[in-house]
């Protein structure tokens, strides 16, 4: 398949004053059109500044990101991030903080009832057309997040950028947040980049998951196919052989040998 | 920088779904509100309404002897009580109540405050957000803003030619420097998170001066308004005394020129109840426009 997002090279060097931390090094990946991918690694070890670099919002110290033959180096709405902390504006109402993106990437192109229809569309597609009319703090972890997608998905990415989204839910909010993600890719097509230290959610969802070694200097480890067809029923997966294997492989490679050794 | 603010964690009302709860017997809602109405009361307009009571009784056995130099507040009362009783009366171009009075330093104070919030929250904003005018207006404004009010007046009167417009730009020059720093430090402390989504969404200057800055500093901003709004009520009066005019400022000197000690007396009480009055509205309005902000 032909590379749609191609990270090649990517290193990363942080300069604090003389310190200097190389955290990435010689990252190249490359994703077609329509894949899942999900980065998987231990805490610390530069999946963040990977994504952000993806995102533009951090420069890459070499390499670079081609999205769809373009280079790509500063943030744009054609590559939508989900934060970990949903990053809602308070101030604004959950429609509100839709309607923001959907008037910024439409104005010139969609009139204001079709940008109107098309935000509730997107609070309907993560089913949040409910609570429109209320703020950011007055809805759950699980809720805010929805919205977040919902951001996301409103500016119509060529590649939606996930990092850690489910992190700070509880299981019972994540398995339905994940549900909903699986919905939305199977019917939209995207293009999902998405960061994640959960084992299980990287098998449920992903067409491959890229493992990274620790830091410093954290290259990627491994690269592991999912061949599960979609639509997956994480029920029907919990004895499924070919799920149990991936799901080992991952563990192996994360605890046997890339242990995190933060006390050594 | 430094932040000369009372940190106040900014208000958030919530506004969390009211859940019905049907009770045996339900109070009613009349009832309930009087009972609320008499425990505000009891809470908050008593205590000071004792007080008060205490500190006068205080004063009139302390200013009764022969030898005080004050009056005691029951001969206030005899030789001001045109003043107290009727604020808005007017017996002859320089001889009106003392609400009028306030209302023309209000006007001086509605303008000169008005146009240092419009340009400190500008400047706040070019300070905060930029590291090189940081470094070049910081120490700058700094220095500036331990000049007493004041000290500017000669400056102005020379540069204007006219007490009025010079008692403006004394407001002016007062109140803009808590609401410069305030604004700074708040613009200075907005999450990273929202500067991502607004690379992310391709906000250009403008629309990220309306939607995000604005919004995310206002806690910030009205700190520094309410502590610009009270300084400004200080250095009016201040003003006044020195540039003439009717306002309740020029009203103290003129009463001290003519041994009215009672007058002054009242004039203060005045001064202190709208000081207090306009701090409790930036507050009000504070916490109105910035309800929401900080919760996340
Ligand atoms: N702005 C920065 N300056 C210096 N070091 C940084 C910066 N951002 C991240 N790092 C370092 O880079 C490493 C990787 O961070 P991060 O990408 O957030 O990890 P992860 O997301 O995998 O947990 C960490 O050791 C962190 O301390
Ligand atoms: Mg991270």
């Amino acid at each position: 398949m032909p590379a749609y997002l191609q990270l090649s090279q990517i290193g990363k060097t942080f300069t604090r004053g003389a310190a200097t931390t190389e955290v990435l090094k010689e990252v190249s990946l490359d994703i077609a059109k329509g894949e899942y991918i999900s980065i998987i690694g231990h805490s610390g070890c530069g999946k963040s500044t990977l994504l952000n670099i993806v995102a533009g919002l951090t420069p890459a110290t070499t390499g670079g990101v081609i999205l769809d033959d373009r280079e790509v180096n500063s943030p744009g709405p054609d590559r939508a991030v989900v934060f970990q902390n949903h990053s809602l504006l308070p101030w604004l109402s959950v429609y509100d903080n839709v309607r923001l993106a959907v008037d910024k990437v439409f104005s010139g192109t969609r009139s204001r009832a079709e940008r109107h229809a098309w935000t509730l569309h997107n609070l309907d597609l993560v089913q949040m057309g409910h609570a429109k009319d209320k703020r950011p703090a007055e809805i759950s972890g699980g809720m805010k997040q929805r919205v977040g997608i919902a951001r996301a998905l409103a500016m119509e990415p060529k590649v939606l950028l996930l990092d850690e989204p489910f992190g700070a839910l509880d299981a019972l909010t994540r398995a339905h947040l994940q549900d909903s993600v699986m919905q939305i890719h199977a019917s939209l097509g995207n293009t999902i980049l998405m960061i994640t230290h959960d084992v299980d959610e990287a098998v449920l969802l992903s067409d491959r998951i890229v493992m990274m070694t620790n830091g410093p200097s954290a290259r990627i480890g491994e690269v592991l196919e999912v061949n599960l067809p979609r639509p997956r029923r994480r029920l029907e997966l919990v004895a499924n052989p070919t799920y149990l294997k991936a799901r080992e492989a991952v563990l192996k490679f994360l605890h046997e040998r890339h242990r995190f050794v933060e006390a050594a | 920088m430094s932040v000369t603010a009372l940190k106040e964690a900014p208000q958030t009302p919530r506004r969390t779904p009211a859940e019905v709860v049907r009770l045996a017997r339900p109070k009613t809602p009349v009832a309930a509100r009087a009972r609320a109405a008499l425990h505000w009361f009891a809470v908050s307009v008593l205590p000071p309404l004792v007080v008060a009571a205490l500190l006068l009784l205080l004063w009139e056995l302390l200013c009764r002897g022969a030898g005080a130099t004050l009056p005691p507040p029951s001969r206030i009362w005899a030789d001001s009580k045109d003043l107290i009783v009727d604020p808005f009366f007017v017996a002859g171009p320089q001889d009106i109540g003392l609400g009028l009075r306030v209302l023309v330093s209000l006007q001086r104070v509605a303008v000169g405050f008005g146009l240092a919030a419009v340009v400190g929250v500008l400047l706040g904003a070019l300070v905060g957000q930029s590291v090189w005018a940081m470094r070049g207006l910081d120490p700058i404004f700094q220095m500036l803003r331990t000049v007493p009010p004041l000290a500017w007046l000669p400056l102005a009167l020379a540069a204007f030619r006219d007490s009025s417009p010079s008692a403006i730009f004394v407001i002016f020059i007062t109140a803009i420097w808590p609401i410069i720093i305030n604004t700074a430090v708040g613009i200075r402390n907005i999450p990273q998170d929202y500067r991502n989504v607004a690379q992310v969404l391709r906000l250009n200057p403008i629309e990220f001066f309306w939607k995000i800055m604005l919004p995310s500093a206002a806690p910030y901003i009205f700190t520094g308004l309410r502590i610009g709004i009270g300084l400004s009520w200080l250095a009016i009066v201040a003003a006044e005394m020195l540039t003439g005019g009717v306002g309740i400022g020029f009203f103290i000197w003129d009463a001290w020129n003519s041994s009215r000690l009672p007058d002054i007396i009242v004039a203060l009480v005045y001064i202190g109840v709208v000081g207090f009055v306009l701090d409790r509205l930036v507050a009000a309005v504070g916490g109105f426009v910035t309800r929401g902000t900080a919760a996340s």
